[in-house]
């Protein structure tokens, strides 16, 4: 029994309390307000709220790696914008040539940061915060400080405005690719291994023989293509870069990778539940506004901060409790 | 059989204090190799000189008959050298496979972990060793041992030439102990070479071939474990031949010669953890009770828990017939002091000045209006700079230019400044030089002669020998016996030792 | 004694040219200004900075002494929203407007308060829940300026009410009232931190916390109590920040303050790994970025690369002590 490969259920959930949690509420969410509201699943909200929260979700995602090896990544909002400014500008040129250059250009931000932190050794939250300060300068600086409008004769607003089916918009099919890719390189690589290794003990890594360095850069570079991805999106779908936006989505991604069950303290996480919590996030907004639009509640826009504030809060005391009793369980042990 | 190993005059030095000065070990393949040696001796520093940890200074060392040039961990696994460190380098977070597994996957289509083969594998490599878990929960799940045992079967699976191992029975229970013996004799048979690092003396002759002693940072002896015993390895380590081991005085202590007072300080049944289990002691005023043991004993520990640092799990500990305070900052304002043995680590304030340091005790006392008395300050830091012989430009000097032994004196002060009725000191002279040895252990005197008490923790056996009117001897956690001086000389403390160790194992 | 002291005084000189290349940079920011800065010899350029760099200084006071533990405070913008925000809400209610004195009395102290119990919070998640600094201030730096926006319904509040404008606009011998209030704060807070046991255990904390531990130190509460005053402060600074305006800006209120506040501790001489507390050098950090920025825009240069150029300050600070450590 002990030695078997079959799935068992009971230790599943055992062992992935919190991610389990995760999926048990967003699924009690998708059905309660499915059953509250008429066009709560209908095609037109399902699909707006996909395409606006594709963004977020990928932007997790590379936090999700950042995370797992105890690092942070504060820059992502700003390099988002930088690169939706990019975009727009490129857009003339297609999605083919606009989208791998956006991309480069994140990546190059992420590059940075990862020289900052690796190579100069300042702590992960400064570097990324003064890269944060930079790209949001650089972003206002080649805008003019306003919005840069995309060419609409081109293919560029496809990704953002357009849908497969009819139904599932090109950007969240583009998001989901790039979170397979991600998940089976965490998963099934030595690469993804080592990214969870770092997270669980850097200095043992190093003496496992592991290539931490190289696994550290990794993650702020994939970090910053995140970003870059989410900003194409951004400009895709509005129609226009904007060197405004992006401000407190680094929360809102560390929100959703914590609620999913990454320990902050790394070694520990997944790329489903960071899917999984970005989703339960965005819901909620998603079932607020549909609240609003009842007049049982008025809730402004500006709960958004203090619920998701709240949300990061419940999950650091639930971690905390866990991480506590697996300690003091270690130690009698 | 031949020399899989040679590490010839071996230098190395940090910050120009030289840790290792011409040592040497040689290995034979398939030899089960003890290196042995005091706190200091040099014998982690040596282990990491050989896995490429630490670059050494000059010397030679040749491996599977090569020149090696190893400047990392993962070149020295490569070369087939595979190491488990004493505090364990696992990752707890991770599943056993990937601990054991990590770096060398097996792989599907060359980039893809085989999951199954990868499980597999590890079941196979465990299952040699009797151990039979699952293999996909965190590491962290299972015991300390079942640990170490993962950390030696990832050495084994990659065809490791040499393992080395690192106080690898210090937190296992006697069946586990049997168990990881098991693993190391068939790793012998294999052809398998074992360099074994360990304090527990019993265990070299169950299951080592030779001895390698260091001391000092300088290799002092090999001997093949059939021809020596075990009263020798403790000479060998302590640097004395057994029959120079006398009488006589050697140090500015003479124990033996306090009248008892009443009781202060008393613990019953003591334990804190797995390496405290028993701990029974009684402490009179005016007296200095040594606590004696190899490494590893329960020394430390037993500090600790007088001084309310680490909850207690079972027994009891009365100060003056009060129960004993479970916090530091109250164990302080009870009457005790506690020097602690990493002064580093748990010391001294690096960036803080000579005054500063000295007075971070004493500070509640040292108030007067949420002020502190700056006059009243530098009076006493003055006062303890005279008497203690402080060497240093002036008390606002950073307490980290200053030498080991006059840093060492000022954390001394810090404690004596709150006048304690005790002094809990945990290794007082280690890493100081001569003189100030002699002179730490003189105002220690003069501190017990004053009427107070002091338990006294010391490597050195001659410091305890001399310096306690009674020694607590302690092995593996437990109280074993205690000598009462005078009449208490280094080959009684020697023979106590090696008898108990005898005795327990 | 005396030779001591002297010496001692000496010593402490070099320490500060030595230990701050700021003084320095300060320099070198003004003769550039003198030389290249159009009206820069003005009492109203003085003026200008001083009210923007007093707020600056005072949160990043707050930042040092948390830094000096070996924390970090990122909430610091929030609760300047959040003290903002409360301000002209009491003043501006039917019972402030019925009692004005005691109204704005009310606008300042509650305010405060509430700054202190975010410090509170912030304080008893590090030093008694063991979370990490940078994600236990994390939650008040999202939702402070949250419930700020909530409390005002994300509207801008404007408001003539000279008396509790005299916080941002008032003066004193000529100079900005917000001026003098920064270095009272600064004198305060170094007699606490040269002359009291709990500035000695702060530093000993930073130092090592193991240490001050095993020596009686009241880890905890020293801990909580630096996060209350970084709090408090930001709390005042939310206060003249909205006094200088006439306005309440939930959504603008101290936004990035706190990577100002940490750079400019970090460039006054703040070790990120703790021990030190520069308070003085707090200012100077404060000054200097404020005077970057002003030369800037001054000379024409657009704000965004003012960002740019602020970014590069803090990497550039924190890689030279980081560099000097090792």
């Amino acid at each position: 029994m002990l030695n078997s490969d079959a799935f068992d259920l009971r230790k599943y959930v055992q062992r992935n309390s919190q991610s389990v949690a995760v999926w048990i509420a967003l699924l009690a969410l998708i059905v309660f307000g499915i059953l509250r509201y008429d066009n709560f699943g209908g095609s037109y909200n399902f699909g707006s709220f996909l395409n606006y929260n594709s963004m977020f979700i990928v932007i997790a995602l590379g936090m999700c790696f950042v995370i797992i090896t105890g690092g942070i990544d504060l820059s992502v909002g700003s390099v988002a914008a930088f690169s939706s400014v990019i975009a727009a500008y490129l857009s003339p040129y297609g999605l083919e040539v606009a989208l791998p250059l956006a991309l480069l250009v994140g990546m190059t931000f992420g590059a940075f940061n990862a020289f900052c932190i690796i190579a100069l050794r300042i702590p992960p939250f400064i570097a990324t915060l003064a890269t944060m300060l930079g790209a949001k300068g650089a972003a206002l600086v080649i805008s003019g400080a306003s919005t840069v409008a995309v060419d609409w004769g081109s293919n560029f607003t496809n990704m953002g405005m357009n849908k497969a089916f009819d139904l599932f918009p090109w950007s969240i099919i583009i998001v989901t690719i790039v979170g397979i890719a991600l998940w089976i390189v965490l998963e099934m690589t030595s690469l993804g291994r080592t990214i969870l290794a770092i997270g669980g003990g850097e200095d043992a890594s190093k003496l496992m023989g592991l290539k931490v360095n190289r696994a550290k850069a990794f993650v702020y570079i994939i970090s910053g293509g995140c970003a870059g991805l989410a900003g194409v999106i951004l400009a895709s779908g509005f129609g226009a870069g904007q060197p405004l936006e992006g401000v407190a989505w680094e929360l809102s991604a560390i929100a959703a990778v914590v609620v999913g069950g990454t320990l902050l303290t790394g070694g520990l996480g997944s790329i489903p539940a960071t899917v999984a919590g970005a989703l339960l996030l965005g819901l909620v907004f998603n079932i607020l506004n549909f609240e609003n639009g009842r007049g049982t509640i008025s809730f402004s826009a500006y709960w958004q901060m203090v619920i998701r504030g709240a949300f990061l809060f419940a999950v650091i005391l639930f971690q905390t409790r866990m991480t506590k009793g697996r300690k003091s369980k270690g130690a009698s042990a | 059989m031949t020399v899989l190993l040679e590490m010839n005059a071996i230098q190395k030095a940090f910050n120009g204090v030289p840790a290792l000065s011409g040592a040497s070990v040689e290995i034979e393949r398939g030899e089960v190799h003890a290196l042995i040696g005091q706190n200091g001796a040099g014998k982690s520093t040596m282990i990491k000189v050989l896995t490429g940890v630490y670059r050494r200074d000059d010397g030679k060392i040749t491996f599977n008959g090569h020149d090696s040039v190893l400047t990392n961990p993962r070149e020295a696994q490569a070369a087939g050298i595979a190491t488990i460190y004493q505090e364990l380098t696992l990752v707890p977070l991770r599943s056993v496979t990937e601990n054991v597994m990590m770096g060398y996957e097996p792989k599907r289509f060359g980039a893809f972990i085989d999951w199954p083969a990868a499980h597999a594998r590890t079941r196979e490599i465990l299952t040699r060793f009797g151990i039979d878990i699952d293999v996909k929960m965190p590491l962290g799940s299972y015991s300390t041992a079942i640990q170490q045992l993962v950390a030696i079967a990832r050495a084994v699976s990659l065809d490791a030439k040499l393992v080395i191992m690192d106080e690898p029975t210090s937190s296992l229970d006697s069946s586990e102990v049997k168990t990881l013996f098991g693993v190391v004799r068939s790793l012998r048979e294999a052809g398998v070479s074992v360099l074994y690092v360990s304090h527990f003396l019993d265990e070299l002759f169950e299951i080592c071939d030779r001895v390698t002693t260091m001391r000092d940072g300088k290799t002092v002896g090999c001997a093949r474990l059939a021809e020596t015993t075990k009263l020798d390895l403790i000479a060998g380590m302590l640097g004395r031949d057994t029959s120079e081991i006398t009488e006589a005085g050697m140090t500015e202590f003479g124990g033996g010669t306090a009248k008892k007072g009443d009781i202060l300080l008393e613990a019953k049944d003591v334990a804190t953890g797995p390496r405290l289990t028993k701990f029974n002691m009684t402490l009179h005023r005016g007296e200095i009770v040594g606590l004696g043991g190899l490494l590893g004993a329960g020394r430390t520990e037993a500090a600790r828990a007088l001084f309310g640092v680490d909850p207690l799990r079972r027994g009891t500990i009365s100060l003056k017939g009060a129960p004993a305070p479970s916090q530091p900052a109250n164990a302080i304002t009870a009457g005790l002091g506690y020097l602690t043995e990493d002064r580093k680590a748990e010391g001294i304030i690096p960036d803080m000045s000579v005054r500063e340091n000295m007075t971070l005790a004493l500070l509640p006392r040292m108030t007067k209006g949420g002020q502190i008395d700056r006059a009243r300050e530098r009076k006493i830091v003055q006062h303890y700079i005279d008497a203690l012989g402080i060497k240093t430009a002036d008390m606002e000097q950073p307490i980290r230019e200053l030498s080991g032994g006059n840093q060492q004196k000022v954390l001394l002060a810090r404690w004596l400044a709150i006048e304690p009725d005790i002094l809990i000191l945990d290794e007082p002279t280690r890493g100081v030089d001569v003189g100030a040895k002699r002179e730490i252990q003189l105002i220690i005197r003069n501190f017990v002669d004053r009427g107070y008490s002091v338990v006294l923790i010391s490597s050195e056996f001659e410091e305890l020998v001399e310096g306690a009117d009674r020694i607590v001897v302690l092995n593996e956690g437990r109280c074993i016996t205690e000598l009462t001086n005078p009449g208490v000389t280094e080959h009684k403390l020697v023979q106590a030792l090696a008898q108990t160790s005898e005795a327990s194992a | 004694m005396s030779t001591t002291i002297t010496e001692t005084r000496r010593k402490s000189v070099r320490q500060l040219v030595h230990g701050h290349g700021g003084i320095v940079a300060l320099l070198a920011i003004l003769l550039f200004n003198m030389a290249f800065t159009p009206n820069f010899l003005q009492l109203q350029t003085l003026f200008v900075n001083i009210s923007q760099v007093a707020t600056i200084a005072i949160v990043a006071m707050g930042m040092t002494l948390v830094i000096a533990t070996g924390g970090i405070d990122l909430s610091v913008g929030a609760i300047m929203a959040l003290a903002g925000a409360l301000a002209p809400l009491i003043f501006l209610s039917e019972f402030g407007a019925a009692n004005p004195a005691l109204g704005v009395t009310l606008a300042i102290a509650l305010p405060m308060l509430v700054a202190i119990a975010c410090g509170l919070f912030n304080g008893i998640m590090v030093a008694k829940l063991n979370v990490q600094p940078i994600i236990a201030t994390l939650i008040l730096f999202i939702s402070g300026r949250g419930i700020a926006q909530v409390l005002t319904n994300g509207n801008l509040q404007t408001f003539t009410n000279p008396h509790f404008s005299y916080l941002g606009t008032g003066k004193v011998l000529g100079l900005p009232f917000q001026g003098w209030l920064a270095i009272g704060i600064a004198i305060f807070l170094y007699f606490i931190i040269s002359r009291t046991t709990f500035g000695r255990y702060v530093l000993a904390i930073g130092g090592n916390e193991r240490a001050a531990q095993l020596s009686g130190g009241p880890v905890a509460l020293v801990k909580i109590g630096v996060y209350m005053i970084c709090g408090a402060l930001a709390g005042l600074a939310g206060l003249i920040v909205v006094a200088i305006n006439s306005a309440s800006d939930a959504a603008r209120n101290g936004s990035l303050m706190e990577l100002d506040a940490i750079a400019a501790a970090v460039v006054g001489g703040a070790l990120l790994q703790g021990g030190r507390a520069p308070i003085f050098g707090a200012i100077l950090g404060a000054v200097i970025i404020q005077l970057v920025k002003y030369t800037l825009l001054a000379n024409g240069v657009q704000d965004e690369v003012a960002l740019i150029a602020k970014a590069g300050i803090i990497l550039v600070a924190v890689y030279v002590q980081q560099a000097r450590k090792e």
